[in-house]
């Protein structure tokens, strides 16, 4: 019997070009999306001018960046309210779902009692609570802020009992092992491993909680994004509508970017 | 000494093993346990002494495992007694008498190695729980266990071989007299499992702690064991106890002798029988 090694080799030295390599293919990454982003403004552009689609109809990309030029005082007196709004809501619907969850993971009883109500909240469609909501808590902020939590709530409620929930059954017997209390339990296991089902649900609201600020200032508002979308409209200024609808998603993306990189900072297994 | 003597030496709070002879590291008196009408374990009657390693061998479903957790606390007996270091399970449990490896190594992914290893002198600190602490610190455990340098790494960033050697660096940090493993390398391969052997005896040897180590390896059990306790299903029972008595040191070579591979062979057709 003959044992041969193989003799080590030039396998494991990188090809010199491998960094430039990388770099291409990052770009390529970036070009590609927004090269065809680029493309689709262009063919909007011209296929309004060449056309001559009127403007109330179907504004050209250059009339809208016109008014981000000329009203963006009148777009950022419009978004603070809207985001406001959404953070607010964003908090509080955010802190009642994980509140509750644990009550839910705590007591059986309680989560008999409440979550056929928190599904039938739930079932409503949020266009139409709105108006009950904003007829009980009146045209201001209130109302919004209430859309926009309960907007949040659902989503995060259902992930946050499922992440307190996640624990692995070993690892409860080896806390149990060291007598560890229920207060211990909550704070040095269950809670951090709920974290990623935590923020896979914030995600999801960052994006809703403004649906539900806008959905609200729709019923009645005389400032916010929503008003200025109903406004703009009804007025058949396109352009501005146009404009007022990216700043809406460019809220969103903010408010989803915030989180995405709380939960880079916080969940880094 | 007497039972109901070293039962109130540990009420009173002196530490029992000083007291005259080490009771028995665990000893279970016609002990059962049943879920519903199922019988996992039946009239176990067995005494570990004190600084033994013991490997528990049998079919699936001998309830091998049931006997560690009847042992460590986590499931009650349904008749008979279980005594840890002489103290009911519940008592040795409060005093960390014993520590459980798990075949997971259950370790918490969001904290480092270190972290882990310092968990269990962290649950009940804010209680005024009297935490029994070991000679070493987790960084000496660390070392002990070969992963000198990586306190700092996350579970994730190790590979199953070492997150299983800070799963044992954390049962060691409370310096257990009775240490219960379960499957602890079922799931590893086999050059990291020789290796882990080894450095289990190593560590069994420094510490002189009383190890219970459940198996389904025949080989491993014979390398680890200086007793093999077989056990037999429907409903669980003793089916054997094999004295394991091979001179020399247990190193790998061992595993080549006739000597070893006798043992083996008996375990096999104890098994088969059962």
């Amino acid at each position: 019997m003959s044992v041969t090694e193989p003799t080590p080799s030039a396998t494991g030295s990188r090809p010199a070009g491998g960094v430039s390599d990388e770099v291409r293919l990052r770009l390529a990454n970036i070009a590609v999306p927004l090269g065809t982003a680029v493309t689709l403004l262009v063919v909007w552009q011209l296929g309004v001018r060449l056309f001559g689609v009127p403007t109330y109809i179907a504004p050209a990309p250059s009339d809208v960046l016109a008014v981000f030029r000329d009203d963006f005082p009148l777009l950022m007196r419009n978004f603070w309210p809207t985001f406001f709004e959404s953070v607010m809501g964003f908090f509080i619907g955010n802190t009642a779902a994980v509140l509750i969850a644990v009550a839910f993971v705590h007591s059986r009883l309680v989560e008999k009692a409440f979550f056929p109500i928190a599904v039938f909240i739930n079932t409503i469609p949020i266009l139409a609570i709105a108006p009950i909501l904003v007829l009980v808590f009146g045209a201001g902020l209130t109302a919004k802020v209430v859309i926009a939590a309960l907007i949040c709530f659902f989503p995060t409620l259902v992930n946050m009992v499922r992440g307190l929930q996640s624990v692995n059954p070993q690892t409860l017997e080896l806390v149990r092992i060291l007598s560890a209390s229920k207060a211990e339990i909550f704070w040095k296991i269950r809670l951090p491993s709920s974290l990623p089902f935590l923020f896979s649900a914030l995600k999801i609201a960052a994006t809703t909680c403004v649906i539900g600020a806008i959905v609200g200032e729709w019923i009645g508002a005389d400032k916010g994004l929503g008003a200025l979308i109903i406004d703009s409209t009804f007025n058949f200024r396109s352009p501005l509508l146009y404009a007022t609808v990216f700043v809406s998603s460019g809220l969103s993306v903010l408010l989803f970017t915030l989180v995405t990189l709380a939960e880079k900072a916080s969940v880094r297994w | 000494m007497s039972v109901r003597k070293l039962a109130s030496a540990a009420l009173d709070g002196t530490d029992v093993a000083t007291v005259g002879n080490l009771p028995a590291a665990a000893s279970l008196r016609g002990a059962s346990v049943k879920f519903g009408h199922f019988t996992a374990l039946s009239d176990i009657n067995l005494d570990i002494m004190a600084g033994e390693f013991w490997t528990i061998l049998g079919p699936s479903g001998c309830g091998k495992s049931t006997m560690l957790r009847l042992v460590s606390d986590l499931i009650p007996a349904s008749s008979g007694e279980v005594r840890v270091l002489g103290k009911p399970t519940e008592a040795a449990r409060l005093a960390r008498e014993f520590a459980f490896v798990f075949q997971d190594a259950t370790l918490l992914p969001w904290r480092s190695a270190l972290k882990n290893v310092e968990l269990p002198l962290e649950i009940g600190r804010k209680r005024g729980v009297k935490i029994p602490l070991g000679e070493r610190t987790p960084r000496e455990l660390l070392k002990l266990v070969g992963l000198e340098g990586r306190e700092d790494a996350l579970p994730h960033e190790l590979s199953g071989g070492m997150c299983q050697r800070v799963a044992i660096a954390r049962a060691l940090v409370c310096q257990p007299k009775l240490l219960l493993m379960d499957e602890p390398f079922g799931a590893l391969d086999e050059m990291t499992r020789d290796r882990l052997n080894l450095q289990l005896l190593q560590i069994w040897r420094e510490t002189g702690t009383t190890i219970l180590f459940v198996t389904h390896s025949i080989p491993e059990a014979v390398f680890l064991g200086q007793k093999v306790l077989m056990l037999r299903a429907h409903p669980g029972r003793v089916k054997a106890i094999v004295d394991i008595d091979m001179p020399g040191a247990r190193e790998m070579r061992l595993r080549e002798t006739p000597a070893f591979n006798r043992y083996c062979a008996r375990l096999r057709d104890l098994l088969e029988e059962c």
